[in-house]
């Protein structure tokens, strides 16, 4: 399932390695408000579990983490 | 005969909180603590890398900048700290400032940083100097050691925006004591 509708924020992160995309997504997720949904990009291949744990850690809700070619797409709702 | 029990006095930190309303999901944040002591540029990346990463994660994170960790919270303008010629000569020596960081190994007069920014720019990996500024932003408290400073002649308008004001080792103790994780880099 691929969750289009609603995304808030699009935070482009490819090409840029651990902890960038974490780090700019903790840093983005600031800028929304409850419930808002944020959109990243990443090309990192350790981000999918880094955004998993990232998402347990912190209460946000991952809705969403596929894989297009070598991009990773992860949407998450802030809690 | 009569006996008097007399309640037991409590420490105030453990009765303080005790009527406190429990708040539905709220759980205290871990604590992380990194005294940073290395002025080396593998070092300041990793205690860089490793806050952002933990602020990110909603820790509260704090490092107390000691020794030639401090450097790291020089001014970039600012070129010779210290205010006789022992603590300028270590400057000159040492240059100040997050970015001009030397490796502990293979520095080769700044070749081998040079090489280890080409390439972490070309693999998307931040610098040490952006890192610190992310870990900023996420609310990470800089502390700088009084001791260090003083030492080596460095005052507090020569450091970077948003540093707390210094304190002692035994203040970096109470923080160490009280955090979940401490580091020492």
């Amino acid at each position: 399932m691929t969750v289009t509708d609603s995304i808030a924020k699009t935070l482009d992160a490819r090409n840029l390695s651990c902890p960038l995309p974490i780090v700019k997504t903790a840093l983005a997720i600031k800028e929304l408000a409850s419930g808002q949904l944020i959109e990243v990009l990443a090309t990192d291949p350790g981000s999918t579990k880094d955004f998993a744990a990232w998402a347990t850690t912190t209460g946000h809700a991952l809705v969403e983490s596929s894989v297009d070619g070598k991009v990773f797409r992860y949407v998450l709702r802030k809690k | 005969m009569t006996a008097t029990l007399t309640r037991p006095e409590l420490p105030t930190a453990l009765v303080e909180g005790l009527d406190d309303p429990v708040v539905e999901g709220s759980v205290k944040p871990k604590e992380l603590v990194i005294v940073a002591e290395s002025g080396d540029l593998e070092r300041t990346w990793a205690t860089t890398i490793l806050a952002s990463t933990a602020a990110a994660g909603e820790m509260k994170v704090s490092i107390f900048f000691t020794f030639w960790g401090l450097f790291a919270l020089v001014r970039p303008e600012v070129r010779i700290t210290g205010t006789n010629w022992m603590q300028k000569m270590l400057a000159m020596m040492n240059r100040p400032g997050i970015d001009h960081a030397k490796l502990s190994k293979l520095n080769f007069v700044g070749m081998g940083p040079w090489m280890m920014k080409k390439l972490a720019k070309q693999y998307g990996v931040a610098e040490p100097r952006e890192l610190l500024e992310m870990a900023q932003a996420l609310g990470v408290r800089l502390i700088p050691c009084q001791m260090s400073m003083d030492m080596m002649g460095i005052s507090a308008d020569q450091l970077i925006d948003g540093v707390e004001p210094a304190v002692g080792a035994a203040a970096a103790l109470e923080l160490m004591t009280n955090a979940d994780a401490s580091l020492f880099i």
